[in-house]
């Protein structure tokens, strides 16, 4: 249990989760009062001394499920002898129902794919834990052939598994029958809620399914190495410009509670600002009731300017990701900022502040900017020296002492001219010129990226693969 | 740090059986506790550690320590953070204008001493206890309820961290107050910003979200009085559904509640999509919100 526990505290650390001395030795005493049979409270325990921010919680329940998968009630138990007799049991009873309703079938793995889709439907339509937990077991040994030591990933077995399965058209099909059984229509909320029922039910299966394979495969190969297939980045780590699908949204709402974060930090720090320069005048002239003595020294009251903020940010496929981000994170602290202004380009430049007036919700002007922006001059790809060019001839009179100006992107310029004149212009012209690159450091100025040529007349280029970098800038801006 | 109780003071016999025990006495008092809550509230109390509930607004964060309080029987020590909460107002502060008046009185007779008043002047008399100390001295059980820490300042947790390791005090003047016995301590955060390491290292973690389906149906029955079956259950599927639109503000589990309440109050015994509509404004709070979900909820062909 011990070398248990260890192991698994190791990879956590592994996986980036900061877990200290102390709170390793709060877990050990805390699976002293929590029997590991029961494993959900056997997990909460876990969780609860050794991790302390929510968004560490996924890579949390992953590290545990695949070194706890083993335990417990419901799989294999510690001592082996006698494994899975539940779900097994439960499987033949329900396999017999279902031969007595349809004359007989035979053994175990001759049932039809229709009898097993069949079989599925019906669990689903009842949403029962245990018959779902049997067929997922099921469905993995017939559908994902799984063969020791190959060395595939999960997601190839559960692709298999899947596809076999149909599961759209399963929602489909339990779609019709809750309509059949609703005789008559369903409103179309209540229509809209059953499909969400079905949706729910249909997610959970898929779970069962991806922790059987997850069980096969850290019973063929190890914990150890299990984990480290799996080891994902926490969110605040993960690249905008290598996030799939899932990690988008698990950014995306990450997002908002960073931006309430950073609005409370950068309101207090702007009220509790610290003492000014001494002010020399008031100084003098209090001290004359001293007799000349500077005895009360007087300070400037600081007064932080707002900046305003101008961002130009480049949304060809390659960085959209990250100017999406960048611009949500800007708007949603925006009353830091006395004014900002937002421009889009890829190889022409378009204005898209009125968007963001026009609507409060973030994401519907962040829609609109991506279909209605028009920012295609020639061919679709970025031309940041023709974009700037334009920028500079059309808004460049905005530019003043109180801007700071944000230039987003990774500067691969298809070999186009630079133009970085303008750059140097406006950093003439503005408060602060700030470059911010979403790409890691190491790829800069290789290839078609410029980004020295146009970094050479900022106030700093940035690198900003991830939310935690770009968190830290935006705080340092404002 | 302090991981074993040999050394800590006082002792308290074990509250709670086990974690189906807590979650049977919670939902007595018609808290409908998950598992991972009943198991952290069981932990604490084995492991004599504070729980740091977190979690968005309106999910029962508050609502748990009271309910632990009730079913433990205990007394609810309660101190709301507040921007510039400080010691004087969270620990303890000297009674200034008593040891004042005692100094007045001692000025008459002759011959007293001035060490002795000195002595006298700063002892338990003249201390004003405030909600932290008032925990860790009482003799009756209590609970200990610090509301939304994440409102003061960093330097003001620091106030906190001598209490939550070692259950103790120290007062200059009069030494080291140790607890008599362990309160259960809950804080609360609305995770409005990063608490210190310090504080969330001594403390067990409990996150909690809005309610599964299931749960929340549950709720809405035990806390909404002659509600049918079949209302709640429509409730409870389209808050989540509600949920699960990107809104400002998702509805929490005391406006599901309210809704429930309102509904029942109109007499509504089946939800359609004009009821919803109508009443959205009980669950939702921003005008934009409002508008997306009614958008979502009517006919979409």
């Amino acid at each position: 249990m011990l070398d248990l526990l260890n192991g698994f505290v190791v990879e956590l650390r592994n996986a980036g989760l900061p877990v200290s001395l102390t709170e390793n030795l709060d877990a050990m005493e805390a699976v002293q009062h929590i029997p590991i049979e029961d494993r959900e409270a056997f997990k909460y325990a876990l969780g609860a001394t050794l991790i302390k921010n929510h968004a560490h919680w996924r890579s949390f329940e992953t590290v545990f499920e695949v070194y706890f998968s083993l335990r417990g009630p419901e799989y294999k138990l510690v001592e082996g002898g006698d494994d899975e007799t539940d779900i097994d049991e439960l499987w033949r009873e329900l396999q017999e129902q279902q031969q007595e309703g349809q004359g007989g079938a035979g053994g175990l793995d001759s049932l039809t794919p229709e009898e097993i889709a069949q079989m599925l439907m019906s669990a689903l339509m009842n949403g029962d834990q245990g018959t779902m937990r049997a067929m997922a077991k099921q469905s993995v040994q017939r559908f994902a052939g799984m063969e020791p030591g190959r060395p595939v990933g999960g997601t190839y077995y559960l692709y298999r598994t899947l596809r076999n399965l149909d599961l759209d058209g399963m929602l489909e099909k339990m779609m019709d029958q809750a309509r059949q059984d609703a005789d008559g229509d369903l409103t179309s909320l209540e229509e809209r809620l059953e499909k969400e029922e079905f949706e729910d039910r249909i997610e959970k299966f898929k779970g069962e399914i991806e922790a059987e394979i997850r069980r096969r495969l850290v019973a063929d190969r190890g914990a150890e190495a299990m984990a480290k297939t799996l080891r994902k980045p926490l969110p605040e780590d993960v690249e905008f410009m290598h996030a799939s699908r899932d990690e988008m949204v698990a950014l995306k709402k990450s997002l908002y509670p960073l931006t309430r974060k950073l609005a409370a930090r950068l309101a207090r720090k702007r009220k509790h600002g610290r003492k000014g320069p001494l002010d020399f005048r008031n100084t003098v002239r209090h001290s004359l009731s001293y007799g000349g003595v500077p005895a009360e020294p007087k300070f400037k009251y600081p007064r932080p300017a707002k900046p305003e903020l101008v961002v130009v940010a480049d949304i060809s496929g390659s960085v959209a990701a990250f100017a999406r981000f960048t611009l949500m994170l800007v708007y949603a602290i925006q009353n830091q900022f006395s004014k900002v202004r937002s421009f889009v380009f890829i190889d022409g430049i378009d204005e898209v502040t009125d968007y963001f007036k026009a609507t409060e919700d973030i994401t519907e002007a962040i829609h609109r900017v991506n279909t209605e922006a028009d920012v295609v001059w020639v061919d679709g790809h970025s031309d940041y020296g023709h974009a700037f060019e334009v920028f500079w001839e059309r808004y460049g009179k905005d530019i003043g002492p109180k801007s700071t100006v944000l230039l987003l992107g990774d500067a691969r310029n298809n070999y186009h001219a630079s133009q970085s004149w303008v750059v140097k212009e406006i950093a003439q012209k503005a408060r602060h010129v700030y470059w911010l690159n979403p790409e890691p450091r190491s790829y800069w100025n290789t290839g078609d990226s410029i980004v020295g040529e146009y970094g050479t007349h900022t106030d700093g280029v940035y690198e900003c693969r991830n939310l935690r970098q770009l968190e830290a800038f935006v705080e340092k801006l404002a | 740090m302090t991981t074993t109780d040999a050394g800590a003071p006082g002792s308290t016999t074990n509250r709670f059986e086990s974690v189906q025990s807590v979650r049977d006495a919670l939902r007595d008092v018609q808290y409908l506790a998950d598992d991972g809550i009943a198991g952290v509230a069981y932990l604490a109390d084995r492991l004599s550690k504070p729980i740091l509930v977190e979690g968005p607004a309106g999910t029962g964060k508050t609502q748990l320590a009271k309910s632990i309080a009730e079913i433990t029987d205990a007394r609810l020590i309660r101190l709301q953070c507040y921007e510039g909460l400080d010691e004087s107002k969270a620990l303890y502060e000297w009674n200034y204008k008593k040891q004042l008046l005692r100094i007045q009185t001692e000025r008459g007779q002759q011959g007293e001493d001035w060490t002795e008043i000195k002595d006298d002047i700063f002892s338990d008399e003249f201390l004003l206890t405030r909600p932290l100390l008032e925990a860790i001295t009482a003799t009756d059980p209590v609970v200990l309820l610090i509301d939304e820490v994440d409102r003061v300042e960093v330097e003001t947790e620091a106030l906190l961290l001598e209490i939550l390791s070692d259950y103790q005090v120290s007062i200059p003047e009069l030494g080291t107050i140790t607890a008599t016995q362990i309160p259960l301590v809950f804080l609360t955060s609305n995770n409005t910003r990063e608490l210190s390491e310090a504080l969330k290292r001594r403390c067990l973690y409990l996150h909690v979200d809005y309610p599964q389906l299931e749960r929340e149906k549950e709720i809405v029955l035990a806390k909404v009085p002659d509600i049918s079956e079949h209302l709640a259950d429509q409730v409870a599927r389209i808050v989540r559904s509600i949920r699960q639109l990107d809104l400002k503000k998702a509805p929490s589990v005391s406006e599901t509640l309210d809704w429930a309440r309102t509904l029942l109050l109109l007499n509504i015994e089946n939800i359609d999509e004009q009821t919803a509509k109508d009443t959205l404004n009980v669950l939702l709070k921003y005008q934009t919100d409002i508008a997306k979900a009614a958008k979502e909820l009517s006919v979409d062909e």
